[in-house]
């Protein structure tokens, strides 16, 4: 193809001194362009800011925690609190780059656990005290999971979040099945599910931390909490520990019977599939946490005010070493400070005053979420709404009456053995690990 | 006019200087990275703390740790059954498309448009269509489809293949029409005149002349197979499962590095895949005789 003639020369190509011309243009822009790349990156981060604002990250389906933001920037126009939500998945990641390159924000959301002490390690997080950020009027057992070394590093920034057993009332009454009480229970509520032609237990093998859960629960309530508390205290030799090996023989079983379907390992978590399965009466049950609760609300309304939906505490195991009181799942998710802020003061009066006060505490409630708060008692009585009444009741007394509660594993472990861990939790799941393996497995990835 | 001299030289120097950006972009985006990675893998590092010296730990827990080979074999089998499945249809499109017509031009723009979406798009759309319980298995008379073909540890790593081809098919058929548009239409006149029929035309005149499509074609395909990453992310859920099978080199590298933070074997991960995809465009350019492009159409 010919070039349009440049110098009014029909014919002739622009000559050398026009390329010069041209060639040295693009060199410039480049040269610009880069160095601009070199300047750029979120402004007013923890490293380089001058002013009294502070900046903080959070998950973007956190908008109950973005009102308290709100709030605090209504009551300090002159040094606002600039909040960015981020989508869930590559959070973490984001989160680690930015802390590695000092890019960090003042205020950072988090799991607590095993990857924020990572950070905690590092030097990279300020402890919190009663005094400065008001850490006492957390339930304890909550803040067990942002304690290390006997100091607290983060406030709890949302509701509690055990996972509970979920089902749809009328498949169970159809297949004439109670909700299960023990495990050999389920095991029969499973056959009789199976035999109704529906998916026993919805399961969203793909996403792989929803298998964890039932590993989870059944070596707690198989072999006790102390087992992986040692493990997460470092204790990799724990994995060996005959009752891990139990936990995966029964998650076998309940695969082998049928309990999750045909096509639970095809089903991702955010397709929200396995939600679906539940409120639309093709599978039974559901083992979840209770963010479950307000994506029924929102996807199924009716399936919720028709109170068809149930729940429970995962079933116990007669002789087993475990309390059937016990809870596992995420405690709540923190909010921690970034050492290097330059304005600690105003994140602490943050965290003293908007975070979690008595009006983001109505907001949860009104939400279906309990927060980790203190005495809510009276609270929890003023609900109005029955359905909701009831199922806030439900996970309060759950985790009140928990003798623990147990972080999810892949987030109470570093971060290096999460996915180690997913991996040999769905080669066990899938069958491709004798159950015997999953612990040998572990125990090499821990030490 | 006296210039001769003076014009050569200048124009080398132009020469260079119009090289020069790119050479510089790549420089500084290829090369540095390059050398980085390089001394990373040297080095233990978990994104946080301080950077501290490893020597060759990285390495022989690379080289002797079987997923990384499970990987590779996963990532070389992507890279031949994508080519296998790629090539013919890519060049039946691309025969199909390269005459002019209307019907054709439509056709053309239809196969092209999964090009146009990005992979976090396709893998998310595919997703949804694959799902089991509300996919396209859940449609009348397509209930054969209603497997696991994303959850199955034997169908996954085949159904993201058949997706990635969904996706590059269109550019290579592309690439495949401008070939065959560029063959002298004198060609298959003689060979008319000749009594040659369609396929006869086709396998003696439309293949060889399109042989340097073919090896730019599966050059672009192997490589890019090497490397591919984005989709296969999104179609696992981030995890390259079922347990491990679908978990290709790039995925293996990106969860040490990223979810498992060991930047350090992440790096040794990473240089693996340069050597190798540097070793096999090499292969492919010098097994092809790309470099020499003789002409094809000598005496024409």
């Amino acid at each position: 193809m010919r070039r349009i003639p440049v110098d009014g020369n029909p014919g002739k190509l622009a000559g050398p001194r026009i390329r010069r011309v041209l060639a040295s243009g693009v060199v410039l822009t480049a040269a610009i362009t880069l160095a601009a790349c070199g300047t750029s990156g979120p402004s007013g981060s923890a490293g380089n800011s001058s002013s009294k604002s502070l900046t903080m990250w959070a998950l973007n389906d956190q908008t109950i925690l973005k009102d308290s933001v709100d709030a605090y920037n209504k009551d300090h126009p002159d040094a606002k609190i600039t909040l960015r939500l981020f989508a869930n998945d590559d959070y973490k990641q984001k989160l680690r780059v930015a802390f590695g390159a000092n890019q960090a924000p003042d205020i950072f959301f988090s799991w607590g656990g095993g990857a924020l002490n990572d950070y905690v390690k590092a030097g990279k997080v300020d402890a919190l005290t009663e005094s400065g950020a008001g850490t006492g009027r957390f339930t304890p057992s909550v803040m067990q999971s942002a304690t290390f070394d006997g100091k607290v590093y983060g406030v709890p920034a949302n509701g509690l979040a055990p996972v509970v057993l979920y089902y749809n009332k009328k498949v169970l009454a159809d297949a004439g099945v109670e909700p299960p009480k023990t495990y050999d229970d389920l095991l029969a509520a499973v056959k009789k599910l199976k035999a109704k032609d529906v998916v026993p237990i919805s399961l969203a093998a793909n996403s792989k931390w929803p298998t964890l859960m039932y590993l989870e629960y059944l070596l707690d309530r198989e072999g006790g909490a102390q087992v992986f508390t040692d493990i997460a205290a470092g204790d990799a030799e724990k994995w060996k520990d005959p009752a891990v090996t139990e936990a995966n023989q029964r998650l076998q079983e309940l695969a082998k019977a049928g309990a999750f379907g045909d096509n639970a390992s095809s089903v991702s978590y955010d397709q929200g599939a396995s939600t679906a399965l539940l409120y639309t009466g093709k599978a039974g049950m559901e083992l979840m946490g209770t963010w479950e609760y307000a994506n029924i609300a929102k996807a199924a309304p009716d399936f919720l005010k028709d109170g068809d939906l149930g729940y429970t505490a995962f079933p116990s195991i007669p002789g087993g070493a475990g309390d059937a009181n016990s809870i596992v799942g995420n405690p709540s998710n923190f909010l921690s400070l970034n050492s290097a802020t330059k304005n600690k003061s105003a994140a602490l009066s943050y965290f003293k005053d908007y975070v979690l006060d008595d009006s983001q505490v109505d907001s949860y409630l009104a939400a279906g979420s309990v927060p980790p708060v203190k005495g809510l008692e009276s609270k929890l009585a003023a609900v109005e709404s029955f359905t909701d009444k009831d199922w806030l009741t439900f996970v309060y007394d759950l985790v009140q009456n928990a003798p623990g509660f147990q972080l999810s594993w892949d987030q109470a472990l570093p971060s290096d053995q999460a996915d180690p861990l997913l991996t040999n939790t769905d080669k066990s799941f899938l069958g491709q690990l004798a159950p015997a393996d999953f612990g040998t497995n572990m125990s090499k990835a821990g030490s | 006019m006296t210039l001769t001299a003076s014009t050569r030289r200048r124009s080398g120097g132009s020469g260079l200087l119009m090289a020069a950006p790119a050479l510089l972009l790549f420089g500084l985006f290829g090369l540095v990275p390059l050398v980085g990675v390089v001394a990373l893998s040297l080095a233990r590092w978990d994104g946080l703390g301080s950077i501290g010296w490893a020597g060759l730990a990285n390495w022989g827990d690379t080289l002797t740790d079987g997923a990384t080979w499970q990987a590779l074999g996963l990532t070389v089998k992507v890279m031949a059954v994508s080519w296998l499945v790629q090539t013919p249809i890519a060049l039946a499109l691309g025969v199909f498309q390269a005459p002019r017509g209307r019907v054709r031009a439509l056709f053309a723009v239809l196969f092209f448009l999964p090009l146009l979406l990005s992979a976090v798009a396709i893998g998310l759309t595919w997703q949804a269509l694959l799902d089991p319980s509300f996919g396209i298995g859940a449609t009348p008379g397509l209930h054969w489809l209603a497997q696991p073909l994303l959850g199955s540890p034997d169908l996954a790593l085949y159904t993201v293949i058949f997706v990635i081809a969904w996706q590059f098919v269109p550019f290579h058929a592309l690439l495949y029409q401008a070939g065959i548009r560029q063959i002298p239409t004198a060609l298959y006149e003689a060979a008319a005149l000749d009594g040659a029929g369609p396929v006869a035309r086709f396998l003696h005149i439309t293949l060889p002349q399109l042989k340097y499509t073919m090896v730019t074609s599966s050059t672009l395909m192997l490589v890019g197979s090497l490397t591919y990453f984005d989709l296969i992310f999104v179609l696992s859920g981030g995890t390259g499962g079922p347990g491990t099978a679908t978990r290709v080199l790039p995925l293996a590298m990106y969860i040490t590095g990223f979810q498992a933070h060991d930047m350090g074997r992440a790096s040794a991960v990473a240089t693996l895949l340069v050597v190798f995809g540097l070793g096999l465009s090499m292969l492919m350019t010098r097994l092809s005789g790309f470099t020499r492009m003789d002409s094809q159409q000598e005496g024409m």
